[in-house]
């Protein structure tokens, strides 16, 4: 697109590698921009929603009803002084929330955010996404162990044994999604659920026995996944402090932050993109603009995400991990033996499935 | 040649996260050096401390830590494995002949109950507690 611009601008042709070089590098700096920007909104919306659960009115200071406010506190990160404790090892304190910054945004490249909109259309997408989100853990164990202080190392190691107990239910989960897509690209598996709501993941009959459960088993993987409320005992304030983020501050914090509510934002998308028809209109033919549907979907999760902040009182670490290797794992692996059941002998293609 | 040609083109889907890795990682240390070239940097000796409650901190904060971390991490190297390994099955099942994706149903389902046996060792051995 901006190549072509470029071409019209100065009336001749570019080398092809140039104008490819220069449409990905542009569509990369959108995508990042766009994710950074909404980011700082639904950062708002997070706080705004948990204020309004508690009867109280949350920023509303900076700008029209505290819209600048995350705006103001990057500012805030910027003019703060990044301490580094003595006993730390500074290379790998730092390099931390680099590596998490860094993975949470080279996760988003398959992403389609609409119908071929992805910059990164690989062929194995989904297991991309999963590779990716299994190196998350790194940033965050590292940061714990750099930090040479009790409370981050304690709070990495919880945080890197809970995510990585339900990382494997996820992995199930997905396999069922991609044994009803037949594919591992994030298009297809959307176009896979064209035809309106009766045709999503979630809801398609008569997978929706399996696939419904599914959905809400992502769902709360998925919060356990990034530490989020119910699931946040790595920074669980009244035992760790602030768990592996005590001894950040400044911008390596913000780095940290802004990985968090990227991966979580990308949870929000997986499931809009896996079990909601991704970019499609839940009525086929209505409004069909993916774009403006993909992003519906996606807030409407991210409310959800926000509202079980605001709701749901902590898990206790024992019973945390038993829900991820004693109920998850289980009823998600007898879920992909029913799904495979289901796609060789009902939905077949020679049997006459769709 | 034509069989590299595919491949090349294949790879050329990978180049952008490569790029995106670059981007992403000059973005955050632009962050850090900005708070480094802008934020004040007065460090003192209570400052750089390691943090502690409310009395200095004792021992180093490299403890001894509890060695079911060890299993969950290990558990979680099988089951991810598995995981991995039901990928390419999962995304080619309905595009094989009928007696094929018969065939490789059963057969995977197989190995998911050799697996599923293992998993009920672990669960009767007290591996998935946590006290």
């Amino acid at each position: 697109m901006v190549s072509g611009f470029l071409e019209g601008l100065f009336n001749r042709q570019l080398d092809p590698a140039w104008a490819w070089s220069i449409d990905k590098v542009s569509g990369i700096l959108l995508l990042v921009v766009g994710v950074l920007i909404s980011l700082a909104f639904i950062l708002l919306a997070d706080r705004k929603i948990w204020a309004a659960v508690q009867m109280r009115k949350g920023p509303n200071v900076v700008g029209p009803f505290g819209l600048l406010q995350s705006f103001a506190d990057f500012f805030k990160f910027v003019f703060k002084e990044i301490v580094v404790p003595a006993g730390a090892d500074k290379f790998l304190f730092l390099l931390a929330p680099l590596i998490s910054f860094i993975l949470a945004f080279a996760a988003w490249i398959v992403v389609p955010v609409a119908d071929g909109w992805a910059i990164a259309n690989i062929n194995v997408g989904i297991m991309y996404l999963f590779a990716i989100s299994s190196l998350g853990v790194y940033g965050i164990i590292i940061g714990g162990w750099a930090s040479n202080s009790k409370y981050p190392f304690l709070g990495s190691l919880r945080s890197a044994a809970q995510m990585v107990s339900y990382e494997v239910s996820i992995g199930f989960i997905i396999i069922t999604v991609i044994l009803l897509s037949g594919s591992m690209n994030i298009g297809e598996i959307v176009n896979s659920q064209k035809g309106g709501l009766t045709q999503w993941h979630a809801f398609a009959f008569p997978t929706i026995f399996v696939m419904f459960p599914m959905f809400v088993m992502f769902f709360i993987s998925a919060l356990a996944e990034t530490n989020r409320p119910p699931f946040d005992l790595p920074e669980a304030e009244s035992e760790l402090v602030a768990g592996y983020q005590v001894e950040y501050s400044s911008t390596p914090y913000l780095l940290f932050m802004i990985a968090e509510y990227t991966n979580i934002v990308l949870m929000c998308a997986l499931l809009a993109l896996l079990f909601l028809g991704g970019w499609s209109s839940p009525i086929a033919g209505f409004v069909e603009i993916p774009f403006l549907w993909f992003a519906l979907k996606t807030l409407a999760m991210f409310f959800l995400f926000a509202l079980v902040k605001a709701i749901v009182p902590r898990y206790r670490y024992d019973q945390l991990m038993r829900l991820g290797w004693k109920i998850f794992l289980p009823t998600s692996l007898v879920a992909v033996a029913a799904i495979g059941w289901y796609a060789t002998f009902v939905a077949h293609p020679e049997i006459g499935g769709q | 040649m034509v069989q590299s040609e595919v491949l090349l083109a294949q790879l050329r889907e990978y180049l952008p996260i490569v790029i995106m890795l670059a981007i992403a990682g000059a973005l955050g240390l632009a962050f850090m050096l900005a708070a480094w070239v802008i934020a004040p940097k007065n460090p003192d000796s209570e400052k750089v401390s390691a943090y502690e409650c409310g009395f200095n901190a004792f021992d180093g904060a490299r403890l001894k830590f509890d060695v079911r971390f060890y299993l969950v991490s290990i558990l979680f190297i099988i089951f991810d494995l598995e995981v991995a390994f039901l990928f390419p099955w999962a995304a080619s099942l309905n595009t094989l002949p009928i007696d094929v994706a018969q065939f490789a149903f059963w057969s995977m389902m197989a190995f998911l109950g050799v697996l599923t046996l293992g998993f009920v060792y672990e669960w009767k051995k007290g591996a998935l507690n946590w006290e």
